[in-house]
């Protein structure tokens, strides 16, 4: 039977080119209609560390991963018992090594995966100059049916700037390695694609889709420090801000970027960071700046294993606590979270949006399974949401920037405008501005700054909701596509479930996750966090279902569909 | 047809009718009459000045001026500067601080601030002293200094040499003034403010509370003895004979100012399809 998705998995040493090798697969699959998705999993080495690119490939966009591995393809076992763990196998998958690197790694053998032996190192020895990833990219645009001509053309296009040697050795290895195919079989066969004709997709990684959501928002200004899996954001954002008339500065610490920002966001223009753990634990302080000074300004924290430098380079959902609780004080603000790669782009206009309508910093939680990651999607809409700050034009006697309005918002008065001066504080302060201790002047600002955020309309994009039945899955962020699908096969299988999937996270709307569990009794939680800060968060602020489970694990291993289909099935046996 | 010459702006209309919280006799008084007289020398316009600080006495300054203003938190004046004056290149930054929220929480930023050479003018009240949290030592406060509780041997490691770091570090104006002679500092300011990039205006600012002797001191010690020049390895030979109490601008480079952002040449539509397959 055709499958709607196939899952591939490609290792070996850093260095050996087994990430250009799947993102060159992705772009041969997407030639032929195909979307799909590629993950990053790699150690901290430079080079010479190991190395996966995996691999989903579907009939239709492909937004989390899928249970087991139907090919591996080993292009060496070096070190392959660190990561062994991310790539499940079973006895119906096929595993690909080169007989030159030695026997099958117990690791590796114990899954019961058949064995296809293909001399890849041998066969690129044929081509002058020839490499084994390039082998093993003929080999599996064999096997997966896809077709040499658009390998011929994709790897073409990527040496575009090389010399011909350079193009000829790989394109013989690519044919090499498309002729020697033939003793694999694939598992399953990729059902023809589905896309609607005339449909325009794009193949970006889950960073450059932020980056493209910030400058939907209207972000022109840009201060970082390069942080691992934050980095790529800020490369797509130094390239094309310029083009836009805006500016990135490479900062001296994240001290410096959040400030930085704080201050273009003062002149007016809209502003972002992003960083990962580390970098927002130290920007805390000045997110706290922005609350109390009611500076408009967006963070956007990919997230990695913690705490401390934890596991930089694989994803984890554990920065949750900090991103809503880190700030001291009474610190209310906005924490947004996209839930696919092709919602970063509008869950990052989303959150200029919001930052920009209410003058607040917003943190949005991104992780490395989702920047890291590239993939193939629909081209996104065009969202009409620019925030536009309130602001304060008409010269005034005395004008009050932190004037107690109904809805919490003061005018803004931006450097530049006549008789408005005014200065922004840290300190509390009285509505002008004047640093103050007395309490009515605290109280007053603390609830204004408050009352902005419960206020505000946040319409229907505080979750995507799919499905109905009274078992809901409630989850955020990445792990959502691995709960749609669960509740999607589950579905198929005669059981009804909901998933809600929040994308604001904080302030809490109690009324409207209440509403999104009317005729719910049983409830999964799923996140990717070891001490369930999710769970703990919901039960602090919203009423869920006494029927309410979680299911919870820290990274680096994705949660996948199965696993979490178990948990809702268990919830469904309890009495 | 109005024929009315437009009224000056008086020092006394860069001022707020906010009571400063200093002590009576502070250095930091004689700091914003210098700032707000240079302001009123440029005629520079009040909308389109903005004054920008951390934490610490010196750093209420810009709740004191009728200026924009953004007061911070500690040691972070100098990026929110900078962010401020990247996205509105049209307007006059001023920074204003002391030693520990420059030389201490802020070290790092007044250095890389010095190579970024952002069109920003950075005074900074020197006093040895943190008078805020009730009489530490600061970075600039002698190894043998016994004041403090915290330190009582002293801080026992030599003090930071604010202006050969940032010369070191690339400033391309570095000057030296003290609070006793407010129109000295007027004139380094109004030049600070007229040079393109970074620039440094060290004032000598007696703590009249926790380092009374300061106020003798400095004016017994201080000497106009500097001429600016323009060869860096000039200044930096003084600077290795400086008893730190010499004043005036020391060194005027020509390094070009951090650019502003470029004019945008695309849409938000050819950047997007370059997204298509």
């Amino acid at each position: 039977m055709d499958s709607t998705s196939i899952s591939i998995a490609l290792s070996g040493s850093g260095g050996t080119g087994v990430m250009t090798a799947g993102s060159l697969l992705l772009d041969v699959a997407a030639r032929a209609g195909y979307y799909g998705l590629m993950t990053r999993t790699l150690g901290p080495q430079i080079r010479g560390g190991e190395a996966a690119a995996l691999m989903r490939l579907g009939v239709a966009e492909v937004t989390g991963p899928d249970d087991t591995y139907h090919v591996l393809l080993a292009l060496d076992w070096g070190n392959i018992e660190r990561f062994a763990a991310e790539i499940p196998l079973n006895a119906e998958s096929i595993v690909i090594s080169d007989p030159a690197h030695g026997p099958v790694p117990e690791v590796i053998a114990s899954t019961g995966a058949r064995l296809v032996e293909i001399p890849l190192g041998a066969l690129a020895a044929t081509v002058a100059n020839g490499r084994p990833n390039m082998v093993a990219l003929g080999v599996l645009t064999a096997l997966l049916g896809l077709n040499l001509e658009h390998t011929t053309a994709v790897v073409a296009a990527e040496l575009a700037d090389r010399d011909d040697e350079t193009l000829a050795a790989s394109l013989g290895a690519v044919q090499a390695g498309f002729s020697a195919a033939d003793p694999c079989v694939c598992p399953v066969t990729l059902a023809p694609p589905a896309r609607a004709a005339g449909t325009p997709r794009w193949a970006l990684s889950g960073n450059e889709a932020t980056g493209a959501g910030a400058l939907r928002g209207g972000v022109r200004f840009v201060a970082a420090y390069p942080i691992t899996p934050a980095t790529d954001i800020l490369e797509y954002l130094a390239v094309h801000l310029p083009r836009l008339g805006g500016a990135l500065v490479q900062a001296e610490d994240e001290l410096a970027s959040i400030n930085m920002i704080l201050g273009s966001s003062f002149g007016g223009t809209p502003s972002l960071t992003a960083t990962s753990g580390p970098g927002l634990a130290l920007m805390t302080e000045s997110i706290g700046l922005g609350i109390a000074a009611e500076v408009p300004v967006v963070i956007c924290n990919v997230m990695r294993g913690g705490p401390s430098t934890g596991i930089p380079t694989k994803s984890e959902q554990s920065d949750l606590n900090i991103a809503i609780h880190g700030v001291h004080g009474d610190a209310p603000h906005v924490v947004t979270a996209p839930t696919s790669i092709s919602d970063c782009v509008f869950t990052t206009q989303w959150s200029v949006h919001l930052a920009e309508c209410l003058q607040v910093p917003v943190i949005t939680l991104s992780d490395q399974a989702m920047g890291q990651a590239r993939t193939v999607i629909d081209a996104p809409a065009i969202v009409p949401l620019n925030g536009q700050r309130k602001l304060a034009t008409t010269t005034v006697e005395h004008y009050e920037r932190y004037e107690v309005t109904a809805d919490g918002i003061s005018p803004m008065a931006l450097p530049g405008t006549p008789g408005l001066e005014y200065t922004a504080d840290g300190l509390e302060h009285s509505p002008r501005g004047t640093p103050s201790t007395q309490a009515a002047h605290h109280q007053e600002q603390l609830d204004k700054r408050q009352r902005k955020l419960l206020q505000f309309d946040y319409g229907p994009f505080w979750a995507d909701i799919a499905g109905d039945g009274d078992i809901a899955i409630l989850t955020w962020g990445s792990v959502t596509g691995a709960a749609m699908e669960a509740a999607e096969r589950l579905r198929k299988g005669g059981v009804a479930v909901k998933v809600i999937a929040m994308r604001l996270l904080s302030p809490a709307l109690p009324d409207r996750l209440a509403d999104a569990l009317v005729g719910v009794d049983r409830v999964l939680v799923v996140e990717q966090s070891h001490s369930q800060q999710f769970l703990h968060y919901l039960r602090g602020h919203f009423a869920l279902p006494a029927r309410t489970r979680t299911h919870a694990r820290p990274g680096p291993v994705s949660i996948r569909p199965a696993e979490i289909m178990a948990a809702v099935d268990d919830l469904f046996q309890e009495a | 047809m109005n024929t009315t010459e437009p009224t000056r702006l008086t020092p006394k209309q860069y001022k707020s009718d906010i009571k400063p919280v200093w002590c009576k006799g502070c250095g930091d008084f004689s700091v914003i009459a210098a700032i707000t007289r240079g302001l009123s020398q440029l005629q520079l316009p009040r909308e389109n000045v903005a004054f920008v600080s951390g934490i610490g006495c010196s750093s209420r300054i810009p709740a004191y001026s009728a200026v924009y203003g953004f007061h911070g938190v500690h040691g972070r004046a100098l990026p929110i500067a900078t962010g401020l004056k990247l996205a509105r290149p049209e307007l006059t930054v001023l920074v204003a601080g002391g030693d520990g929220d420059g030389f201490s929480i802020g070290g790092n930023h007044f250095m890389h601030s010095c190579r970024r050479n952002v069109d920003l003018t950075y005074v900074v009240m020197d006093n040895s002293v943190y008078g805020m949290t009730k009489g530490q030592a600061s970075p600039t406060t002698a190894s043998d200094w016994t004041g403090s509780k915290l330190t009582p041997e002293g801080p026992g490691m030599p003090p930071f040499r604010p202006l050969e770091i940032a010369l070191s570090a690339g400033a391309n104006f570095i000057s030296r003034a003290t609070a006793n002679d407010p129109n000295g500092m007027a004139e380094q300011i109004v030049e600070a403010i007229r040079h393109p990039g970074f620039s440094l205006v060290h004032v000598l600012c007696p703590c009249v509370t926790y380092r009374p002797e300061q106020q003798e001191l400095f004016k017994a010690r201080a000497h106009a003895d500097w001429q600016s020049t323009t060869e860096r390895a000039e200044a930096m030979h003084r600077l290795a004979d400086d008893d730190g109490y010499t004043t005036g601008i020391l060194y005027q480079g020509d390094r070009p100012a951090f650019m502003p952002p470029p004019e945008p040449r695309a849409t938000l539509e050819q950047i997007e399809t370059e997204f298509r397959i």
